[in-house]
């Protein structure tokens, strides 16, 4: 422990009048380690206690403009080069939309940033406290009196002089103020391990709080355009119906678009006698046959019906296509045999599309009529 | 510090010379309008609006100043006061000015003309508020209104010179906030009269408070001009360079006020993109006008910002009487903008504009010695000039 070491001798004033000529005198008598302290701002302080200019205002102007030219230069690279989007109609560089934006940031790097450099400059940052906090004398500024307090470091510093020229000058309650013994001791308290992790603490608790109660307890949508509809979802539970089920059944007879039922399940003989294709073999029917033939039939017929397989004999070898029988079937008993199936092969009908078989029959066709082509074909 | 102790020390006449100037330029200013009224009378009409429009300006914007210190209960203005009080008394001749634009309507304003109101439905819409009989009605209301109440403010002021009764500054705080949304809506009224049903068709909500900041400027300026003017040559008692210094900053808030104005209304039109909105300013941006646009942003911002943004340059008397006729014109440059482009579609400019400008200098001069004849120049039974006279920051 160190000894009690004084930082400087106050006295307390009871008007603003008194403090400023207080403050003239003291300038006067050449003392330059002193400062006022007052409960508002008193108007002409700066001229009795001779103070320059401030030097905040040059900080001001550079932090302004920093914030104005990085938020232009953001706001441009986001609408010219990251994600360039139309609005309204608007230019991609539409400056005029860029003002409020760069005119808030402008103020606000200024405002922050100054009371950033105003913590730096005059308060000494890593110095968490002052001497004359926590005073006798600093509560009754902060309440109703005006205050001078001259430092002991002041090159004209005699404790005994001046408490005589504090008195001279009309100063109330003269009473010396003593260096905290606690930093004294502790040097800089900023990193004190104590300090910070009590600090650390505050922001995990205060994070963590707000985190509970806007997020978790009092969560509201900022906004909720389509995200939510008043609309049934697929599989979800509905209160309009007694069963609580909101997926209905269809109607008893509704036939889904685009997929009549199969008349003839298990009548092979009545499909081909009475189905017809109902496309004609034109040039593109005949292609989309070919390409649909190829990605679903060719694997296990051959790529032109031969019955050659490409599995190699990983699944039973199918007859050829080019025989008497299938050649002489109808086109409504191939039709049946692709929907429903035959022996090992298995049903198409959810694979390829009713035009799609039809195609391909058609396709089919073309195949075996090369395979048993004519004299006369080649005329 | 010298404090008055009697009533007549500071009453103080100008030289004969400033009220022989003021007159010579009254005349002048007057003939060179009845000429141009002659040559063109269609053109001096526009003047005649951009004349009113500024006279407007000084004056209520000076019953506006007088109101503002008392409700905000300022001190630094005090012993300057009265020169806003002086400026106040120009209300009083706003008829005198408007006179020769009523018997010229016709010529200016599109809505007065019967048949095309009845071929026009958004005209005939509006006819029941643009109608000649409801506009000269406005205008008699908004000049008693003005007139009352710098009657009341000032002769409560000059009361108090004599009986000292510090009970006359509390009536005139009541009168303030009376006055202060009175003010609002008549100085509103006075620009959708005046300037905006120049074209009847468009419309923009945010034009009373555009045409307010130009006229706390011009007030503001004009006073700034003449204080410091007496202040040189020795009418007024010392002044501190912080009482200054508050004239300079309170101008370059308005400086600001008015470019955020302007560019709100700016901005709301161009981003909406309605054509019916956008024609007033694509107008403006078209044969020849975009320069005189480009011009105002320069002479009415720019420039005044940057001359009045550092803390020294708002207590350089110099600088700051400089500024003050700098913006007086430009505020005359913005009525121009805001009135000509209606009476021609390129730019044009001719001698009748100097018409009124001439006249209203020699008015205010003339207006000013007359004032200064009849009352004390520093409101010597303020309870708060004492305070006032030793301002500081």
């Amino acid at each position: 422990m160190k000894e009690k070491q004084q930082f400087s001798l106050t006295a307390l004033f009871d008007t603003p009048d008194e403090i400023i000529r207080a403050a003239h005198e003291t300038r006067s008598a050449g003392y330059t380690r002193y400062d006022v302290h007052t409960p508002y701002p008193v108007h002409g302080m700066d001229k009795a206690m001779g103070l320059r200019q401030s030097r905040l205002g040059i900080f001001v102007l550079i932090f302004g403009l920093f914030g104005a030219v990085s938020s232009v230069l953001f706001m441009t690279w986001v609408t010219l080069v990251d994600y360039p989007l139309v609005i309204g109609g608007k230019p991609f560089w539409s400056w005029p939309a860029f003002v409020p934006v760069a005119f808030e940031i402008t103020v606000l790097m200024a405002s922050v940033l100054l009371v950033v450099t105003m913590i730096v400059l005059y308060f000494k940052f890593p110095n968490i406290s002052h001497p004359l906090h926590d005073t006798p004398y600093m509560k009754r500024i902060s309440s109703d009196k005006f205050g001078i307090s001259i430092q002991v470091d002041d090159p004209k510093f005699n404790e005994r002089e001046v408490r005589e020229f504090l008195y001279k000058i009309g100063g109330k309650e003269i009473t010396p103020v003593y260096f905290d013994l606690e930093d004294l001791d502790h040097g800089q308290t900023m990193f004190d391990p104590k300090f910070l992790g009590v600090l650390a603490l505050t922001a995990i608790l205060v994070s963590g709080a707000t985190y509970a109660v806007f997020n978790q307890l009092m969560f509201m949508e900022p906004f909720s355009w389509m995200s939510t509809q008043a609309k049934q979802k697929a599989q979800r539970p509905s209160d309009l119906f007694k069963d609580g089920i909101g997926m209905r059944p269809p109607v008893e007879g509704t036939v889904a678009r685009g997929f009549l039922p199969y008349l003839f399940k298990g009548k092979p003989d009545e499909a081909g006698k009475n189905l017809v294709n109902p496309l004609f073999a034109t040039k593109e029917v005949i292609e989309r046959g070919k390409a649909t033939y190829l990605t679903y039939c060719s694997p296990c017929h051959g790529n032109f019906a031969r019955g050659d397989s490409r599995l190699r004999g990983q699944f039973p070898n199918p007859p050829t296509l080019h025989s008497d029988k299938v050649r002489n079937w109808p086109d409504g008993s191939i039709y049946h045999v692709i929907t429903e199936g035959q022996n090992v092969m298995p049903a198409y009908a959810s694979q390829i599309s009713r035009d799609d078989r039809w195609a391909i029959i058609h396709y089919l066709r073309v195949l075996q009529r090369a395979h048993n082509a004519k004299e006369s074909d080649l005329k | 510090m010298s404090i008055p102790v009697s009533a007549e020390g500071w009453r103080k006449e100008l030289p004969a010379s400033v009220t022989r100037l003021g007159w010579i330029l009254l005349i002048a200013g007057v003939a060179i309008a009845a000429l141009g009224y002659i040559v063109d009378a269609r053109r001096m009409a526009f003047d005649n609006v951009i004349g009113y429009l500024f006279l407007a300006s000084v004056a209520a914007g000076s019953v506006f100043l007088v109101a503002l210190e008392y409700i905000g209960g300022a001190v630094w203005s005090v012993p300057t006061r009265r020169v806003n009080e002086f400026l106040g008394g120009l209300v009083l001749l706003l008829p005198l000015i408007a006179l020769p634009m009523f018997f010229h309507l016709h010529d200016v304003y599109h809505w007065t003309h019967e048949e095309v109101v009845a071929a026009d439905k958004l005209l005939a819409g509006k006819s029941p508020y643009l109608d000649v009989n409801f506009f000269v009605l406005r205008f008699v209301l908004i000049f008693i209104i003005w007139s009352l109440f710098h009657f009341l403010f000032t002769r409560n002021s000059t009361k108090q010179d004599t009986t000292k009764d510090p009970k006359l500054t509390t009536i005139n705080i009541r009168l303030a906030a009376v006055f202060m949304p009175v003010f609002a809506i008549s100085l509103t009224l006075t620009a959708v009269d005046w300037a905006m049903s120049l074209e009847p068709h468009w419309s923009s909500t945010i034009f009373g408070v555009y045409y307010f900041s130009g006229t706390v400027l011009a007030a503001l300026s004009a006073a700034t001009y003449i204080i410091i003017k007496l202040h040189e040559s020795g009418y007024l008692p010392k002044l501190q360079r912080d009482s200054f210094y508050s004239l300079g900053a309170l101008m370059f808030a308005f400086i600001n006020f008015w470019a955020y104005i302007a560019f709100s209304q700016f901005l709301l039109i161009w981003y909406a993109d309605l054509p019916e909105e956008t024609v007033w300013f694509m107008s403006r941006w078209k044969n020849g006008w975009e320069y005189v646009s480009i011009l105002l942003i320069v002479v009415h911002f720019a420039i005044p910002y940057f001359a009045l943004l550092t803390q020294d340059s708002k207590m350089d008397l110099k600088r700051l009487k400089l500024m003050a006729i700098w913006i007086l014109f430009a505020h005359l440059l913005d009525l121009y903008w805001l009135v000509m482009p209606t009476y021609s579609e390129s730019v044009s400019f001719s001698w009748t504009e100097f018409a009124f400008p001439i006249l209203l200098v020699g008015l205010v001069m003339v207006v000013l010695s007359f004032k200064m004849r009849r009352n004390n120049l520093v409101p010597v039974g303020d309870p708060k000039l004492t305070r006032g006279l030793s301002f500081r920051l």
